[in-house]
């Protein structure tokens, strides 16, 4: 298959702003390049040019295509040490001050994150006094996250990273496999408010004490990731957290100055300036 | 007298590795000039979920010292970059990296055919890719796609790896402009070098 030009991208990702409004302009180009090339191959596309036709004529093929252009790869207790972390020292901090914690994980996906949120919060006796907003782009996988169902192959690493995290039981116990699924327990998740949102689109909707968005900002060039930030920055209440992938970073931000790093190997920020 | 007729054109290196690669960029390292110009990118095959000790084992042996680049991090003359563990490490135009946790691609994620692919898009002919030792193919299609583009290519003379498969699947993919033994890679680069300084 030939190579995707860049100028076939431009036109791609502005007639998608022009026809759906959702703006992929400001995505990391390589990587974008790549997932517009599995969906020329996913459905047998010859061309980005075919595949610009399929979304002008099938209003219904572009919910399909945001799923697939969305990276959709996460893990239960991805960096154990991060998710230690958050158990020892981030939450403690903020139920010093707090009788109830809001948080948000934004850019969910399958949900894999905010399931071991929920586990965490329970270990520790205080998922009952949390609120957890969930929110992706994707409404297809934001029901994935919300029925949490996931395939057995995957429980393995989850299981390798729950035990690496040291929690107090093992994972088995918060799922039942049937046919080769792990079925996760509902209750953990019971309030959180699972909610399609464009982090694109960017403005703030509340706030919170704790905002999590790892590994989902990789996508997106620098301009993107600043005018995101802002946003987080303004979402969240003084004090709050920001915690980010840990190969991400927010020292050369407009807002870097309004955050002092609370733990830099885990890439955790907290706000001290509105 | 130049072996490899080189000049200065070039603006990047990467390297590609997996089984066995190991002891090879220990010695590569340990035998570069301190102030070796062109920035090496290196992607190793390397544990997904352990994310320290490789950069700091490496560091040990080398004359310039190791980074795992971080997202959007700027590519720097005379500096080497690894690609973290559990991320593919891609390079974007405007001479940055991006990291991305995207499927893993020959099972593997670092990929090394990512890291030589959106090399050889962005750097065309100014780019040298090196593959060595490793038990699976990844990197064949990375180091066609160098040649394509007009770079240049080197692979591990094959006898001399501990397991020969990458560098063979890359030799049937792609015409390879050299197959070198390590110590030859090591002289290729040294020389490389002496053109860069002879030239500023």
């Amino acid at each position: 298959m030939q190579e995707i030009e860049i100028a076939e991208l431009r036109k791609l990702t502005e007639v998608i702003k022009e026809k759906y409004n959702y703006d992929f302009s400001n995505y990391a180009m390589s990587s974008f390049k790549r997932r517009i090339q599995r969906i020329l191959e996913m459905y047998k596309l010859a061309s980005v040019d075919v595949l610009i036709k399929k979304l002008t004529e099938e209003p219904r093929f572009f919910k399909e295509f945001v799923s697939e252009v969305t990276v959709n790869v996460t893990e239960m207790f991805r960096d154990p040490s991060f998710w230690r972390e958050l158990r020892d020292h981030i939450l403690p901090n903020i139920m010093l001050n707090h009788n109830n914690i809001s948080i948000w994980h934004a850019g969910c996906s399958s949900g894999e994150e905010v399931f071991s949120m929920a586990i965490v919060l329970k270990e520790m006796g205080i998922l009952d006094k949390t609120k957890i907003v969930a929110t992706d782009i994707d409404t297809d996988i934001l029901q994935k996250a919300r029925s949490g169902v996931y395939s057995m192959k995957n429980m393995e690493l989850n299981q390798k990273n729950y035990l690496r995290f040291q929690g107090t039981t093992t994972l088995e116990k918060y799922y039942k496999e049937e046919n080769g699924k792990a079925i996760m327990d509902k209750s953990l998740v019971e309030h959180v408010s699972f909610r399609e949102h464009n982090l694109v689109a960017s403005m703030a909707f509340s706030k919170f004490d704790l905002i999590l968005c790892r590994n989902v900002m990789i996508y997106f060039n620098q301009a993107l990731q600043n005018n995101v930030l802002k946003m987080f920055h303004e979402s969240l209440f003084k004090y709050g957290y920001l915690i980010v992938g840990s190969k991400e970073s927010l020292i050369w931000c407009e807002i870097a100055n309004k955050f002092i790093v609370a733990n830099n190997e885990e890439k955790i920020y907290k706000k001290i300036k509105d | 007298m130049s072996q490899f007729k080189l000049n200065n054109q070039y603006k990047a290196i990467v390297i590609g590795g997996s089984a066995g690669s190991f002891q090879v960029i220990s010695k590569i390292l340990s035998n570069l000039p301190k102030d070796f110009e062109l920035p090496i990118i290196m992607c190793l095959h390397r544990l997904k979920h352990v994310r320290h000790g490789f950069v700091e084992a490496l560091n040990i042996k080398s004359n310039i010292s190791l980074y795992e680049p971080e997202d959007k991090d700027s590519i720097k003359k005379g500096k080497i970059y690894l690609a973290p563990a559990n991320y593919h490490l891609c390079i974007e135009l405007g001479n940055h990296f991006s990291l991305s946790t995207e499927e893993m691609v020959n099972n593997s994620r670092p990929s090394i055919d990512i890291t030589l692919e959106t090399a050889a898009y962005v750097y065309k002919n100014k780019l040298i890719g090196i593959l060595l030792t490793g038990a699976n193919k990844d990197g064949a299609m990375g180091m066609k796609k160098i040649k394509d583009r007009g770079g240049l290519t080197i692979v591990q003379e094959p006898s001399e790896c501990m397991i020969d498969t990458m560098p063979v699947a890359a030799i049937k993919l792609t015409q390879i402009d050299h197959v070198l033994t390590v110590s030859q890679i090591i002289a290729f680069l040294q020389e490389l070098d002496k053109v860069y300084k002879q030239s500023t």
